[in-house]
Formats: structure tokens, sequence, C-alpha cells
């Protein structure tokens, strides 16, 4: 890039490149690297798959996932010899469609997922780009609240206050976003202060920038790349969590279909149809794998340097 | 050091205090728990005969100062639904918990640590790429489905190991590589970074260009530097894997902390509750001060910044 590096003569300003600079934007540099990225193509193709399932969960379900049969209880998957096309997946203890259920359970795990991560994501952010702005007391201030909430037990705090808020989906919703900020706070500080220490900060501050300004239009845009990479871990993260609250009964209460629930619910018949579990497990593993996979992509593909 | 070491303990203790004040505020602040306790048939001359025996009629600063103040002589008052002292139940299920922690934590050291340096040292190669999918793949595994699965792999298709419970060494078994799995990857991962960061270094060149072997130069010279944040990771791995052993010993229906926990947040059990996330808390403030301590011992960099 040497021969491009322009010259300034007093008379004629700015010198132009000899070579045409590249055409290249952002968005295309993006997407050309991460078309060769195979996990992040994977990743990403699987989880497009169960987000178009998830809302078009009426349209694809073949039953009401809240239809109960009693005479058709816990009926085998099609690749069980005793499955029927009528129930794909099998049915439940209560004859509900598993298939149904599994397609309506996707949108609680993505809901508390997008949800979760804004309301934590927002808190996290604002935390970090406090403390590594500002520094000093606020940073010692801020620090200090962000140990103090890794001292805390996640499962078990998130158990005894969704337990408290009674254990609904909204319930869960808040309870995890007000809990995971953490990660998001930790990054977003060591990048703020990374950013702070650059010039055109000091240009921003010294053409008289308010400080908002300067901390959300000119470090917040420069800090996107890791806040969203943050973001899709934090999502698995909290799809887990949300799994783990419904499996242990304090967390989505039936008959909603989370898919946590259903494990829980199949955990009782599991030594004579291991598929009661198999199946919303599987899922959840899909599910989990792919949002890991987009993360992980997109970590390597906005930030080669970083790459290990 | 020492000046660092009073600085650390400082740190820990204070926010040792506000996981209390949090553990203390979070139960007071959701409703009234004498209605709780008293049940949602009793009249309102039984709340307020509860509300007086339980001393809730109290301030609620009264209330936190005083519960603190028993708290740190290991006097956290009576459980309301077990009929015995906090204290005593969580004397006689503290170990089982303990036991499994530490059993699974050896565990995903020793497969987690051998794993990230064989994937740093074979940097780029399909080892490396295996273990990296490996550690992909174990992250997204629920802690519960795995246990789940491995028992109906090994206790209802194999009869081999036992389902449930907490008896025996072979109830261990399970439960521990399901827990174990959870720190696998974090720990994998950090051991290869700092790994490959260490092979990179002046000095390991140094080491290869005197002809040394590459055994020496990658266990005598480059693990002992590598392994520094692990040893940081690893103490706060098994705060969190006393934390996230509540689902395996539900799984398992092994009686240990976690269980109690359970059992008490489905009871509206305050007192047990509020006892359990301060004790686990105060495990983990003491656990990353330990490491804190361990970390700036084995490298002078730290406490002297």
């Amino acid at each position: 890039m040497s021969n491009i590096a322009p010259s300034i003569d007093p008379a004629t300003g700015p010198a132009q490149f000899d070579v045409a600079p590249a055409r290249r934007s952002p968005l295309s540099a993006f997407l050309r690297r991460a078309r060769r990225h195979g996990g992040l193509i994977i990743g990403a193709s699987v989880l497009l798959v169960i987000i178009v399932a998830a809302l078009a969960a009426p349209l694809l379900a073949p039953h009401d996932p809240y239809a109960q049969n009693l005479a058709q209880r816990l009926i085998p998957p099609i690749w069980h010899p005793k499955g029927t096309w009528e129930h794909v997946l099998g049915t439940d203890k209560l004859g509900r469609d598993y298939l149904s259920r599994l397609l309506y359970g996707a949108r609680i795990s993505l809901l508390i997922g997008v949800l979760t991560v804004a309301i934590s994501g927002v808190i996290g952010t604002v935390v970090g780009i406090c403390a590594g702005y500002f520094g000093g007391r606020v940073d010692a201030v801020l620090s200090y609240v962000i140990t103090t909430r890794l001292a805390l037990p996640v499962v078990l705090v998130a158990l005894a206050s969704a337990a408290l808020v009674g254990g609904s989906l909204e319930g869960v919703i808040i309870v995890l976003g007000l809990l995971l900020w953490d990660r998001f706070a930790v990054v977003t500080r060591s990048a703020t202060q990374q950013i702070a220490r650059t010039d055109y900060i000091a240009a921003a501050q010294a053409i008289g920038c308010s400080t908002p300004r300067i901390l959300f239009m000119e470090i917040l845009p420069n800090i996107l790349n890791a806040l969203i990479v943050v973001a899709t871990l934090e999502m698995a993260h909290a799809i887990l969590l949300e799994a783990a609250l419904s499996f242990l009964g304090l967390g989505v209460q039936p008959p909603l279909p989370s898919w946590g629930l259903m494990i829980a619910e199949g955990k009782q018949y599991m030594f004579f149809s291991a598929w009661v579990i198999g199946v919303p497990a599987t899922a959840l593993i899909f599910l989990v794998l792919a949002i890991n996979l987009v993360g992980d992509g997109l970590r390597d593909v906005t930030a080669p340097e970083n790459r290990t | 050091m020492l000046a660092y070491t009073i600085q650390r303990l400082i740190v820990a203790l204070s926010v040792a205090i506000t996981v209390s004040i949090v553990a203390f505020f979070l139960l007071h602040l959701s409703g009234d728990i004498a209605v709780s306790i008293a049940g949602p048939e009793s009249t309102p001359a039984q709340v307020e005969q509860i509300r007086q025996q339980f001393g809730l009629d109290r301030p609620l600063v009264v209330q936190y100062l005083d519960w603190l103040w028993k708290a740190v002589r290991f006097d956290f008052g009576n459980s309301f639904y077990f009929r015995d002292t906090v204290v005593s139940l969580i004397a006689s299920r503290i170990p089982v918990t303990l036991t499994l922690g530490a059993i699974s934590l050896c565990l995903s050291l020793l497969v987690a640590v051998p794993l990230g340096v064989l994937a740093a040292v074979y940097n780029g190669t399909i080892i490396d790429r295996l273990a990296l999918s490996f550690s992909v793949i174990g992250q997204a595994i629920p802690t519960f489905c795995l246990g789940l699965g491995l028992i109906i792999l090994f206790s209802v298709t194999l009869r081999w190991l036992p389902v449930s419970g907490a008896s025996t060494w072979k109830h261990y078994i399970l439960p521990s590589i399901a827990l174990g799995w959870y720190a696998v990857p974090a720990v994998m991962r950090l051991s290869r970074n700092g790994m490959l960061e260490v092979l990179s270094a002046d000095y390991i060149r140094t080491a290869r260009a005197k002809g040394l072997s590459p055994r020496v130069v990658i266990f005598k010279h480059a693990l002992r530097n590598a392994i520094i944040p692990v040893v940081a990771l690893a103490a706060v791995q098994f705060g969190f894997m006393l934390g996230g052993s509540i689902v395996i010993e539900a799984v398992f229906s092994m009686h240990g902390l976690g269980y109690l926990a359970w059992e008490a947040i489905a009871r509206n059990d305050f007192p047990v509750v509020q006892a359990v996330v301060l004790i686990l808390a105060t495990i983990y403030v003491g656990l990353t001060f330990l490491a804190d301590i361990i970390n700036a011992f084995l490298d002078p960099r730290i406490r002297l910044a």
C-alpha cells in the first residue's frame, strides 16, 4: 500500500492517488470473508432454518401444540417401528403432538434469547462504556459492581428470583436480562479503554463534542463488532439458562412448550422411551451450537487480526 | 506482595459484604414473606403472629444487620420447612457438593489442559481443528441434557452405574463427567491460547536454538508459563461448578447443597436460600482472592504493576 501514500503539495492541495482506491465497501469485504468461513455458513444456515420454523410455526405445525388427546399418549416418532405419520415426532404424556410443540418451543427459546440480550446488552454496554471512558473513580465503582455481579452464583440467583416473580415467561426474561450483563460490561470496558486513547477521540474532545456524543457516536460504533459477538454468545447462554430453569420447574410454566420444560416433563418416561427427552434435547443443542458457530464466525470475520 | 495481598483482601471482603446485602434484599423485595410462610389460606391474625415470631415487623436494615451479625458466627437461624437449623442442614449437605465439584474440576483439568497444549503444539493441523470443534460442540450441550444422556447410556442401557443418589463412589462418576464437561471448553481454549503465546516467545526460540529436545522445550520451558492463566480460571470455574451443580444434583438426585437450595426455593424457605447464596458467593470470592494471590506469586509482573 506504500505506492498510494499521498504527498501534500501546498499549491495544489492533497495529491491525487496514483492508484484507484479499492472499491470494496466494508459490507462486501465482510461478505467475502464470511463466505469462506465454513463454521459461520453452517451456523447461520441452521439458525436461519430454526428462525423460519419458529416464525412460521402456525403454518408448519400439523396439530395444535396444546391439544391433548389421552387416547394417543407417548406415540413414538416415525423412525421407531411403532411410529405413525400422523405424529412425525411422536406425542408426549398428554398426547400432544411433539413436532408442533417443538416448533412453538423454538419461538420461546428465540424470544428469550433476543429479549434477554436486549436488556442485558443495554445495561452492560452503558456500564462498560462509562467505566472505560471516564476511568478513575467511576471505573473503580463500576468495576466493583461487575466484580460483585460475578460473585453471585447465576443459576441459583436466577432460580430464586424467577421463583419470586412467579416463574413466567416475562419473569424469566427480566431476571436473565438483569443478570447476564457482566460479559457485555467487561468486553465494552476494555474495548472503550483502547479507543478512548486514540487521536480521533482526542480530536472530538478538542472541537468540543458533548460527552454523550463522543460515547454514542464515536466510541459505540467502533466497539459494535465486539458487542455483536458478545450478544450472540450471551444469547446462547440465556437460552441454555432458560432451559435449565424450566427443567428445574422454576422457569417457563406449563402448558407453554419450552424445550427445557419438555425435557423435564419427559424425564419420568426416559427409561422406556429415550426419544421423549432426546427430541427436545437435540433441538436445543442444534440451536445453541448454531448460535455459537455464528458468534465465533463473526469474531473471526470481523476481527481477523484477533484470530488465534 | 504484602501490600498487594492486603489490597486484594479488602476488595474481597467488601464484595462479600455487598453480596450479603444482595442475598438479603433479593428475597425481601419480592413481597410479604410472612404471607408466603403462612400460606394462602391463613387469616390476617395468623400472618401477624408469624410476622412477630420471625421478627419480620422490624425495619429491614435492622433485620439485615441482625442476620449478618448472626451469619458471621455461622448462625443462619431455623429453616421454615425442614424443622432444623440452617447450619446443620448445610453442614450435612455441603460434603456432597464439594466432593462433586472437586472431582469435576480435576476431571475437566485432566482433559482440557493436555488437549489445549496438544492443540497449540500441533497448531493448524487436524488435531487442533478437532480440539476446537470439540470445544464448540461441547459448549452447546446443556449439562442436564448430558447428565440425562449419560444416565440413559450407562445406567439404563449398559447398567454399569447407578442412576441416582450419592452413597458410593460409583454414584459420583456420571455427575462429575456431566459437571466437569461444562468447564472443559473454556479451560481448553485458555491453555491453548496461553501455550500458543508462549511458544512464539523469544526464550522458546532460544531454547530450541540451543538444541533442546521438543519435549524439554514444551514441558519444562513453555508449559510452566502457559499454565499461569489456567490457575486463575480453574479457581473461577470451581466457583461456577459449585453454583452450577444445582442442575446436576437435581438430575442425579444427589442431596447436596444445590439440591437443598432447589428444595428451599420451591418451598419459599428463605433462610436456607439466603444462606446458600451467601455461602456459595463467599466461596467464590475466596477462590478468586486465592487465584489473584497465586497468580501474583507465579508472575511478579502482576504484583508489581
